[in-house]
């Protein structure tokens, strides 16, 4: 397929794989931020391509497993009441709250339905005036123009049964969480391609002068993580900590400002708390003031549902770098796809659930004797 | 008769009753008006007077030892869909799953759950194309049964059939037949079928429609057999697709396998739906596509034999099996590294970016 294609050469990777060996000269840890970067590496081995020195560190960037759990046991409250339409993403369906899913909500008849777009749930909404329809609004700054339109145009249209249950988070306030950390150990950062595609890159240069670590705005398919990563290694074997465009065909210095300002008109900037991570200061949206009867949890009285999270899983360890999934005594046992303990096991984007399909297999795989 | 037949229109006038009423599954003259206007005529069954609660099928001269049999249910939402319907779907899964374990489809049973209110225009279009997909297959339609549930218990319409193949080959066609140097062939691109649903369901779109790549795979399996390939397991590779049809293959039979993921057809549409989606192509579902293990020495040959049938025209070798092992599919990803090729824990969901 034609703009696929060409970033899956398995030629160019190879030369990217020699390039990056043939300048690295001590061990690296690089950190890729987002849940879709993690996916591509291991989905296309893309970690094997590389030297021994190259750690690749899967960061917090999946919208599904940072979701805390309380907000996950609101979402499948609400969704269980009669006369209401929950609409989400479908990958929040699996992930597990304390006591039950969104998938096991509507097998116990509660009316959940996976929707594309936000815009859909607010159909929805004008299709069934007598029901109430609440959009799950989880992830980070790519879905905020779409999920801030979707409010915005409910309010321009006068659609008072449409709600959202707002889980936002930002990716700078996280990368400096992790960096002001004792015990991190990132000395560089591939930053979300698509994230930068809404927000530009203006706001990491800051965060790359003060900790001093190269950031490279990274794409997702393969030939772009292996060149983002020559270029942060390039950066660390130089001493330089830049911020960098790799991601040039889609992610320009400034962002969309269209889409900033939609986002601004809509949401504010608060407190949020990540899974398995705890609560880090301005790390997220909620909506402003005037918006706010669009607010699931205030207009269904949701805010007095808390949870704890489950004392085994590791996930806020493995979010930040300092665990790789299989290192979890949990992982394959007692903690699978099929029985998740945290939303890394879940989501196609979770660091868990990527080990456990691609690399569950911990023996050194069989040699080829031929190829076909 | 196949031709005029499509052609008609449905010969239970509209004046008479426009949709099912739960009359029609009560034993009575409705009832029996459904079955003479509709299925009768459809599936072009014999006279009343030699029909009775079950089909007599004469094996006398068919020369053969073993039957094959099997069962399938169909509750494909919407009904219609570019490429088949719920009809053709029913025949050709039930079909390619006797196709499957090398048996030649020779007579299908059907059972009809419909939906209170559904219009009989609708279920006469239904019957017209499966036994359109039954003619294509070269199967009858011989018996079968209908019941009706209340407005709002069902999809419109349900369809179970099963069907019975004859075996007239020596061959042992299974997992169990599978060796260490046996090539893997698909018989087409893959994911059409999944996606031409979705796209429909969800009201995607895209430059061009998606078909579904519903057909029967009894030409192509016949072409193996028939020039003397030595058909070591077939796997049709409906829900799941690829991807689970390999993995249970492997593991059935206890070795690894290695398939080079630049070798499987995808087409372009399909590849960009799924892009969209965050979906993996090589576990969406197909209708009309299957994996062949046959000898190494012989993939060529089978190749070209299998291409001859429109259903298996693009055929391909994809892989090939190793060695005996834990039972475990080994995927050469597009930039050429090697992973693990799992099942899924339950459906692909969409992502959320």
């Amino acid at each position: 397929m034609k703009y696929m294609d060409e970033y899956r050469d398995p030629q160019a990777a190879h030369q990217f794989s020699e390039a990056i060996k043939k300048i690295v000269t001590r061990p690296w840890n690089i950190m890729e931020v987002c849940g879709g970067q993690t996916h591509a590496i291991v989905k296309f081995g893309i970690d094997t391509l590389l030297p021994p020195e190259i750690d690749l560190i899967h960061g917090p960037g999946c919208p599904v497993c940072v979701t805390p759990v309380q907000i996950i046991d609101q979402a499948t409250e609400v969704a269980s009441r009669p006369n209401v339409i929950f609409c989400s993403f479908g990958d929040m369906l699996r992930v597990p709250g304390t006591k039950t899913d969104l998938l096991s909500v509507k097998a116990g008849g509660g009316d959940v339905r996976i929707v594309y777009s936000p815009l859909d749930a607010v159909r929805i909404a004008r299709d069934n005036p007598d029901k109430e329809v609440i959009f799950f609004a989880v992830g980070f700054e790519t879905t905020a123009p779409a999920n801030a339109m979707a409010v915005h145009q409910a309010h321009r249209t006068g659609v008072e049964n449409f709600s959202i249950l707002v889980s936002h988070v930002l990716v700078p306030p996280a990368m400096e969480a992790i960096l002001s950390s004792p015990i991190s150990r990132i000395n560089g950062f591939l930053a979300a391609g698509h994230v930068c595609t809404v927000m530009g890159y203006t706001e990491y240069e800051p965060i790359a002068k003060k900790y001093n670590v190269p950031i490279v705005v990274t794409g997702f398919e393969p030939l772009d993580i292996l060149h983002g990563i020559y270029l942060c290694v390039k950066q660390l074997e130089e001493g330089r900590a830049d911020v960098e465009n790799q991601y040039v065909r889609a992610v320009k210095r400034d962002g969309n400002n269209h889409a900033q300002d939609i986002i601004t008109d809509v949401f504010e900037v608060q407190n949020r708390s990540w899974r398995g991570v705890g609560e880090i200061p301005q790390s997220g949206l909620g909506l402003r003031p005037k918006y706010r009867r669009y607010d699931a949890a205030l207009k269904f009285e949701l805010t007095s549902i808390t949870a704890d999270e489950d004392g085994e899983c590791i996930s806020g360890l493995v979010m930040q770098g300092v665990k790789k999934p299989h290192e979890c005594p949990a992982f394959g046992t007692r903690c699978t796809p099929e029985k998740p303990l945290g939303a890394p096991m879940v989501s196609n984007e979770g660091a868990c659930s990527a080990y456990y399909r691609y690399r569950r297999h911990t023996a050194p795989l069989p040699m080829a004797s031929t190829t076909s | 008769m196949t031709t005029d037949l499509l052609s008609a229109t449905c010969p239970i006038p509209l004046n008479d009753y426009p949709t099912v009423l739960m009359a029609h599954g009560g034993g009575g003259r409705l009832m029996n008006q459904l079955i003479e206007r509709i299925f009768a005529t459809a599936f072009g069954l014999p006279d009343q007077r030699e029909r009775h609660d079950s089909a007599v099928i004469d094996i006398v001269g068919l020369g053969i030892e073993r039957l094959a049999f099997t069962t399938d249910s169909f509750v494909v939402k919407p009904l219609f869909f570019p490429g088949g319907d719920i009809g053709s779907l029913a025949v050709n899964g039930t079909v390619n799953d006797l196709a499957m374990a090398g048996a030649t489809p020779l007579s299908l049973s059907t059972g009809f759950i419909l939906e209170e209110g559904l219009p009989i225009e609708t279920l006469w279009r239904i019957a017209l194309s499966m036994r359109s997909a039954a003619d294509a297959a070269g199967v009858k339609i011989v018996t079968g049964d209908t019941k009706v549930v209340d407005r709002g218990k069902g999809d419109g319409v349900y369809i179970n059939t099963a069907g019975v193949g004859v075996i007239d080959h020596d061959l042992v066609i299974g997992p169990q037949s599978v060796r260490p140097g046996d090539a893997v062939l698909l018989s087409g691109d893959v994911g059409r079928h999944g996606m031409a649903i979705m796209a429909q369901r969800e009201g995607l779109e895209f430059e061009s429609t998606i078909h579904s790549d519903c057909a029967p795979l009894v030409g192509a399996v016949r072409n193996l057999i028939d020039t003397g390939v030595d058909v070591h397991c077939m796997r049709d590779l409906t829900r799941g697709g690829l991807a689970s049809g390999l993995v249970e293959i492997a593991s059935s039979a206890g070795v690894v396998v290695r398939i080079d993921e630049r070798a499987v057809p995808v087409d372009d549409q399909v590849s960009a739906a799924c892009e969209i989606l965050g979906l993996d192509p090589l576990y969406v579902a197909n209708e009309g596509c299957f994996v062949a293990f046959v000898p190494q020495a012989q993939a060529h040959y089978a190749l070209s034999v299998m291409r001859r049938d429109p259903a298996a025209a693009h055929a391909v070798q994809i892989g090939s099996v190793d060695s005996v092992g834990d039972g475990v599919v080994l995927l050469k990803s597009a930039i050429g590294a090697e992973r693990i090729m799992d099942l899924l824990s339950g459906e692909q969901l969409p992502r959320i970016c």
